[in-house]
């Protein structure tokens, strides 16, 4: 008898809801596999489905955003194994699903408290409300693979947004495996789209691209001034928070606001 | 036969209805023959001058300083000390008295103030009047009442002041900006250096005499005139923590290029192109007076301007008709006569480039009506303009005019008014007009726009944040979200 030779996965992009190799042919070898290495079209081939996602996600009601959120913290949870092994182990893990199912739970709290009844001097009724920004560009820092990854993008969903991200460069399997936990999970194809590959080549197309509404530099490697000067082509908001914090000031920062007049009368 | 016509066919109508003169008196204001810089409590001679005029009779008004990159400096050096020494050290409840004095005072010399705006910048003395000193002391009153209140705007954030604040604000209503950075800026605890627009400096140099009178500590609020060049010096400035500026998008995006890496805070209130939406029930006589405001308002020199009308095919007709007919009766003249509707373009180079539009709508293919109308000889006059047969590509529809030009265009469904008001890099503002309250909240969270005016328009209130979406810039000012870009707090995302 021969041991049994395990079926390998191929390691591929996250665009739309579909998994395809880079369109590039390219791979790069990280943790001991080849993984795909995006190219500015795929940069291109991920805002475009997430801009036609956008609609959808964004005018769900926030309950339903939080269901799909809770449902993703239970994908995950149910690969606990498979995404310990791919992290820096079962702590990580379980943090990751505590955030979500954290983030989960502000889905339909942000108006709330982000927003506001104004009381003008005159006959108007007058409110402000949260809206999500729209197609946010997130760098992923490069550890912990998984909590930090999570922690950047579940702020930008739990506030309506569709978000293309660069996965860790030199740990992006766990990136992978969230791609398929993602796809199991009632989230829209194309509200989260995750590249692998190197994140200087990809990171200037993002910041640069005029149809992306913000960009989260918190994982950028070092210097990262021609980023945030590229993304003042169309005035994209750049963020930078933390690789690990819980905060609704983290989804805030992806959000509008939106402030809307009426006269009160008879 | 409408309501208002069965009126006409009783009443006998004058053929003629002409306004007396009602100039408002100049005398309530005395300028200085030459202004230098508000720096540190004092003025500081400025090194390079030049003269602002009356754009509506080209007079000269006063010699102000052309500040240099050191006169900015020496300005920043005195916001600086003001706050490490004495500012941030006065209690949160002191700072909140200082804002009821300063509003208090503008109250008291609304008059002088308003004759001034009007003067200086060109807009009519009722629009000054009525609007921007009201509104301009009204946020003072609203962020006085912040100061000492911070942590329950922010709670569990532990607001503290940013430092020194860097403010550039535009030429269209120069005192009301000036409020809407300076308010905010002191309640929340900072120190600031203003650059107020080329084209009119006045009422910001007579604000110093405000501060004097409130006995506000020097180097708290300093002032410094000029043109371009005053502003990307402050902008460069290494000492300054946070920047806030209104006016192009083009310069917006050149301060967000200048800013990149450096961490320091920048909020911006860029260009707009607002699209007026009516559907064929709104009430069209209050919705033709809610578009006249729209556009005509302040000469149309308002970033949130409703400039693009989108009428529903089935009412183009009659809005067009009534539209036309409103605009013969506006009054375009002297910004002083208590009867002008609309005022002196601002300046020369903004009259040429309200021309070269213009110019691009009618080789473009758009339909022009300009009522008949006589303008001064001398100064900036623009007829107000409404264009028709509009295309969405036309220049006229797509970039922002900042005069009194109106481009019609038309839609069908929902959708395509939403498709269509969207259909621009800009995001600030957004009118819809109708009589059914779902399709009204159905229009708003549709429209990318960061003020959605439902039934009326060109409504500003202290209490209400404002500010854009996409290249309209970011961040807010009014409301508790205004006091937001003058503060840090634990563990904040950068948002710049």
């Amino acid at each position: 008898m021969t041991e049994r030779l395990p079926v390998r996965k191929t390691y591929k992009l996250f665009i739309g809801g579909a998994f395809p190799r880079s369109e590039s042919g390219r791979t790069y070898e990280a943790e001991g596999q080849n993984v795909a290495r995006a190219s500015r079209k795929d940069v291109r081939d991920s805002v475009r489905a997430g801009r036609a996602a956008l609609p959808k996600w964004a005018g769900m009601t926030a309950y339903n955003r939080g269901q799909i959120l809770y449902r993703l913290a239970e994908m995950i949870e149910a690969r606990s194994s498979e995404f310990a092994e791919l992290s820096t182990g079962s702590d990580e893990v379980e943090r990751t699903v505590d955030r979500i199912v954290w983030y989960a739970g502000w889905a339909d709290k942000l108006a709330q408290v982000l927003g506001s009844s104004n009381p003008v001097a005159g006959p108007y009724f007058n409110f402000t409300v949260p809206e999500p920004t729209g197609v946010v560009a997130i760098l992923a820092p490069d550890e912990p693979p998984l909590l930090s990854l999570v922690s950047r993008i579940v702020p930008a969903l739990t506030g309506g947004n569709a978000v293309v991200a660069v996965a860790s460069e030199t740990h992006p399997l766990a990136a992978i495996e969230l791609a398929e936990a993602l796809a199991t999970s009632d989230v829209p194809g194309g509200v989260v789209n995750l590249l692998t590959g190197h994140r200087d080549e990809l990171a200037p197309w993002l910041a640069s691209h005029m149809d992306v509404n913000a960009i989260d530099i918190t994982g950028a490697n070092g210097v990262s001034t021609e980023l945030e000067r590229a993304a003042a082509d169309n005035v994209k908001r750049v963020v930078r928070g933390e690789p690990d914090s819980q905060s609704p000031w983290e989804i805030a920062s992806f959000l509008e606001l939106k402030t809307v007049w009426h006269p009160v009368g008879q | 036969m409408t309501d208002l016509e069965r009126k006409h066919d009783r009443t006998p109508v004058p053929k003629e209805w002409a306004y007396a003169p009602a100039p408002e008196s100049r005398d309530v204001v005395s300028l200085d023959e030459r202004y230098g810089h508000y720096v540190g409590g004092k003025w500081l001679e400025p090194s390079e001058t030049y003269t602002t005029i009356s754009p509506a009779t080209e007079e000269p008004l006063a010699e102000v300083g052309q500040a240099t990159p050191e006169e900015v400096e020496a300005a920043v050096a005195a916001a600086r000390d003001a706050f490490e020494n004495g500012w941030s050290g006065i209690s949160a409840a002191e700072r909140a008295k200082y804002l009821f004095r300063i509003a208090r005072i503008l109250q008291e010399r609304s008059r002088e103030f308003a004759v001034l705006e009007s003067l200086n910048g060109g807009k009519p003395i009722k629009e000054s009047r009525d609007v921007d000193l009201p509104l301009a002391a009204a946020h003072f009153f609203y962020y006085a009442g912040w100061a000492d209140k911070l942590e329950y705007a922010f709670p569990n954030r532990r607001p503290r002041p940013v430092g020194v604040a860097g403010q550039i604000i535009p030429w269209n209503f120069p005192l009301l900006m000036l409020s809407w950075k300076i308010a905010p800026a002191l309640a929340a605890g900072n120190t600031v250096v203003l650059k107020p627009a080329e084209t009119t400096p006045l009422s910001a140099l007579l604000f110093a005499d405000v501060l004097r009178q409130a006995e506000l500590p020097p180097g708290v609020v300093n002032i410094v005139t000029g043109d371009g060049r005053t502003g990307a010096a402050l902008v460069k400035s290494e000492d300054v923590d946070k920047i806030a500026f209104t006016g192009s998008t083009d310069v917006g995006k050149a301060i967000q290029r200048e800013l990149a890496g450096t961490g320091k805070k920048l909020t911006l209130e860029l260009g707009g192109k607002a699209a007026n939406i009516i559907f064929d029930d709104a009430a069209l006589d209050q919705a033709v007076e809610g578009i006249v405001n729209g556009i005509y308002f302040n000469q149309g020199h308002v970033c949130c301007a409703g400039s693009r009308l989108l009428v529903q095919e089935s009412i183009y007709e009659p809005v067009v008709e009534k539209l036309k007919r409103r605009l013969t009766t506006l009054r375009v003249g002297d910004p002083l006569d208590k009867n002008t509707d609309v005022g002196a373009i601002n300046s020369e180079q903004q009259l040429e480039k309200i021309r070269e539009l213009v110019e691009s709508g009618e080789q473009e293919g758009a339909e022009i009506y300009q009522p008949p109308c006589r303008l001064p000889e001398k100064g900036y006059w623009f007829v107000p303009t409404v264009f028709t047969n509009v295309a969405q590509s036309y220049r006229i529809a797509q970039e922002e005019i900042f005069g009194p030009v109106l481009s019609v265009l038309t839609f069908r469904t929902p959708e395509e008014a939403v498709e269509k008001a969207n259909n621009t890099p800009y995001g600030l503002s957004a009118g819809v007009w109708t009589e059914k309250g779902s399709r009204i909240l159905w229009m708003a969270e549709r429209l990318r726009a960061g003020v959605v005016w439902a039934n009326t328009f060109n409504r500003f209130d202290p209490s209400s944040p404002f500010g854009g979406y996409k290249e309209s810039g970011f961040g807010r000012e009014g409301g508790r979200h205004g006091l937001e870009p003058y503060l840090r707090f634990d563990n904040e995302p950068s948002h710049d």
